[in-house]
């Protein structure tokens, strides 16, 4: 018996050890996440500690067990913060998001359904509106509008919606033609049950993953925005306006911006690192 | 033994004593766990051609990438000997099986358009194998490219080399592909499929020249799932199944004598004009195939009927071109017609437009005698319902997120007795089911995971969930393996005989044309060129395109 080379034989079981490690991501990935959700939904399990309790015999504590991040210029407990802090983070990451995916939809299936000259005149409009700065567009409104949440979530949600919208039109124009809406249509359903039925979730499915990473960069956003003074004002315990109060101390109390820092990138990293999951498994369920 | 002809016998007595040119003893692969071929052994003789036959996963094309050593990752080969004129190849690294692909061994794909680089010229293409084994300069090297190309047939070679191979024809491209697998005249050629995405006349073409190349003292080893174009050039065959060898000899003895069983099934579900009103697959419960007695359908009005169908499309150079030409034809009920043609005649552009998917640019569809293709889309919409649709591939007709019973509820619910509850849907889904030969327990199952065969029964019963009078069937079977084949060909046969159903049936397979249906229209550049009775195109055609087409399918008929 002669054996032939067989060549990248060792191919599978790196593939194999990928996966595991891929799976590990996600379980911590997870756990990151589900605390997230109950600091928005119960921050109270977290901490026993008021967000705004100042304590001025305690101000600018370096990290230690009774404070675990530190506590800040006023004495409040930084970890405490953070916690209630998530809630208007992950609100205006959510809002951005829901509200630039609803722009994305009526323009995506505008386009991809009428064609056309409304089609063309959409793309163009996209074309433009993606070469534009998502900060420019912020910066903009803010000076508009003045901060506040509801103008971050605009400024944000706007900035990313040309982004999303060129990928639902593409979405559309795929799956307008595929041979299951042409098979719905002679059975005899009616448009608009083709499209509500058949064209939007297929359309829409692999735009399930992208959401979840747009949530995670929304967030980064909002934060940066924040830092730069344009966002949620520094009394609120918002994450980007944790880090520009504690800007003024990043030489002496590290703390202060290593600690909420650190929890914007894992939480970021966490929400894409599902959503990459997320991708997988339905690109893995469709064909 | 007593040859059937003076050819054959002359063949045999030859194939028997050429001088033998490839020997492979007792070949194994494996991915993982699992062997697919599981230890062949046969031997190719110069002028010869060798035929490995079989159905999807009997291992034949594996078997034919392992002689060109492009097995794959993650397969293990083994065996007792694969030996080339006197050259191991089971000692041959990446770099030295580069030496001997192209110069030794031509290896010859389904399908040119995935093979040939679409960025690159057919010239560069062809002469790759030329550069890479350092032949000739970079002039003698074009030369050498255009005369491969006009020995192949193909048309005003020197034009053809500054194209791309998306700019030429399936069978100009296939062409190409066998001239850049010739360019070094490689004492082996080995075939995969290397005619199966091609019309017939492209095909007989190919044939030919593959015969050509037999004929000049080389050797050939020929991958196909189809007995009827091995039947035209090989002269030993292998019948491979789940990775093993079923039968094996000479190609008169093994297409016309099958000593083995699964040889003689799959001989058998090979429709043609022999097979007409017979089952494919003999039922277990009825005794022999009968010849059944069909109605006489021309007593009926007709069910569906075109009228003068014009279709013009302006394509984006703003130049018109009539796809479809003043065609005409009526089905009546319980009756199949079929439309035959080659790429690109039009018979799928006359499907849709009798589905009332297209509008004729001109002309008429009528359903039961009223208007059809003239309806608003709204008017028509609840009448849907009367046509069905089988398409070639079913999978890609399903909702990627529905599984079977949805898909089926959702079509009982078109027809005119919609179901009351869930309860009475998921009952007669499950009938529908029995009816095509699947049972409840494919009710949850993804389309994805059913088999080939599963998926048309699926489309199938959809199709009929409305109960519909005509059903549309686009290329029903062309995706199927040949038994499969015959098992969706005798339920479709078997439904119209218990549903009185009518049958637009479309298909580029004579065979399969002949087969099925009572009348014929063929097909040609969007025109009729001929259309009548079954047996009556077929014994004694008019058109010399229809005689052509005849003449070039590939037949196994006993010598």
């Amino acid at each position: 018996m002669t054996a032939v080379a067989v060549p990248r034989a060792g191919a599978l079981a790196r593939l194999r050890e990928l996966r595991f490690r891929v799976q590990l991501g996600t379980v911590i990935s997870s756990l990151i996440v589900l605390v997230l959700l109950v600091a928005v939904v119960a921050p109270a399990w977290l901490t026993h500690r008021s967000p705004t309790a100042i304590d001025l015999e305690h101000t600018l504590l370096p990290p230690s067990l009774s404070h675990p991040f530190g506590t800040d210029d006023a004495g409040r407990d930084l970890y405490t913060r953070v916690v209630y802090g998530a809630r208007e983070s992950l609100g205006i990451g959510l809002g951005a998001t829901g509200l630039a995916m609803g722009i994305a939809i009526i323009l995506g299936f505008a386009g991809g359904l009428a064609g056309g000259l409304v089609d063309t005149v959409i793309a163009r409009v996209l074309e433009v509106a993606f070469a534009f700065p998502v900060l420019l567009l912020a910066l903009l409104l803010i000076a508009i509008r003045g901060p506040s949440v509801t103008t971050e979530i605009v400024a944000v949600g706007i900035g990313s919606a040309p982004g999303y919208a060129r990928m639902v039109r593409g979405q559309v124009l795929a799956v307008r033609n595929a041979d299951y809406i042409t098979a719905a249509t002679a059975l005899g359903h009616g448009r608009w049950a083709v499209i509500g039925r058949h064209l939007f979730p297929n359309a829409m499915r692999p735009l399930v993953a992208v959401i979840t990473l747009g949530i995670g960069q929304s967030i980064v956003w909002a934060s940066g925005l924040a830092f730069l003074g344009l966002g949620v004002a520094p009394p609120s315990p918002e994450w980007g306006a944790l880090l520009d109060s504690g800007r003024m101390y990043i030489t002496t109390s590290w703390w202060l911006e290593i600690m909420p820092g650190v929890v914007i990138v894992l939480v970021a990293l966490s929400v894409t690192t599902l959503g990459r999951t997320l991708q997988h498994r339905l690109e893995g369920a469709a064909r | 033994m007593t040859a059937p002809a003076e050819a054959t016998q002359e063949n045999a007595n030859v194939s028997a004593t050429g001088t033998p040119l490839l020997h492979v003893e007792n070949l194994r692969v494996a991915f993982g766990d699992t062997e697919v071929v599981k230890g062949i052994s046969f031997t190719t003789r110069v002028g010869r051609c060798l035929a490995v036959v079989g159905e999807s996963g009997s291992g034949k094309s594996v078997t034919a990438r392992t002689l060109v050593g492009l097995t794959g990752p993650g397969s293990r080969v083994r065996s007792d000997r694969i030996e080339l004129a006197g050259l191991d190849l089971t000692r041959q690294s990446e770099r030295s099986w580069q030496a001997i692909r192209g110069r030794e061994i031509g290896f010859i794909l389904q399908d040119a358009l995935v093979s040939l680089d679409q960025l690159r010229l057919v010239g560069d293409e062809i002469a790759e194998p030329l550069k890479l084994h350092k032949w000739g300069t970079r002039a003698s090297r074009r030369e050498r490219a255009i005369e491969l190309l006009s020995s192949v047939g193909v048309p005003e070679p020197e034009v053809k080399i500054r194209q791309r191979p998306y700019e030429l024809s399936g069978g100009l491209r296939q062409r190409a592909l066998i001239a850049s697998a010739i360019a070094l005249d490689p004492k082996l050629l080995v075939a995969d499929e290397p005619t199966t995405a091609l019309d017939v006349t492209i095909q007989a073409q190919v044939l030919d020249l593959l015969a050509e190349s037999k004929a000049r003292g080389r050797s050939i080893i020929l991958i196909s799932h189809d007995l009827s174009v091995v039947a035209r050039l090989a002269d030993e065959v292998i019948v491979m199944r789940g990775g093993e060898v079923v039968e094996q000899g000479p190609a008169h003895q093994v297409l016309h004598q099958p000593r083995h069983e699964y040889t003689r099934a799959l001989l058998d579900a090979i429709p043609s004009e022999h097979t007409r009103g017979t089952r494919l697959v003999p039922a277990a419960e009825h005794e022999s195939p009968v010849r059944r007695t069909r109605k006489p359908a021309d007593r009926d009005a007709p069910v569906l009927e075109a009228r003068h169908l014009t279709k013009v499309f302006r394509g984006p150079d703003k130049v018109d071109r009539t796809v479809v030409d003043d065609v005409s034809f009526s089905l009546r009920a319980g009756e199949t017609l079929g439309i035959v043609g080659e790429s690109g005649s039009g018979k799928t552009t006359t499907a849709r437009i009798a589905l009332a998917l297209l509008a004729p640019t001109s002309g008429e569809v009528l359903l039961r005698g009223q208007a059809w293709s003239a309806l608003s889309p709204s008017q028509r919409r609840p009448q849907r319902k009367r046509i069905g649709v089988i398409y070639q591939d079913p999978l890609s007709s399903f909702d990627p997120r529905w599984a079977v019973g949805r898909i089926i509820t959702d079509a009982l619910r078109t027809g005119s007795r919609p179901p009351s509850s869930k309860s009475s849907a998921r009952a007669r889904a499950i009938r529908l089911l029995e009816q095509v030969g699947l049972s409840e327990q494919h009710l949850d199952a993804a389309p994805l995971r059913l088999s080939g065969g599963q998926r048309q029964r699926v489309a199938i019963a959809r199709a009929l969930a409305p109960e519909p009078e005509v059903i549309v069937c686009d290329e029903p079977v062309s995706a199927l393996d040949v038994s499969i084949q015959a098992q969706v060909l005798d339920l479709l046969t078997d439904l119209q005989d218990e549903l009185g159903v009518s049958y637009l049936f479309i298909s580029h397979d004579l065979g399969v044309i002949h087969h099925m249906s009572d009348r014929i229209l063929v097909m040609k550049e969007g025109r009729v060129v001929e259309s009548g009775p079954a047996d009556e195109v077929f014994d004694r055609p008019q058109d010399p395109y229809t005689q052509r087409l005849l003449t070039a399918l590939p037949r196994l008929a006993p010598a």
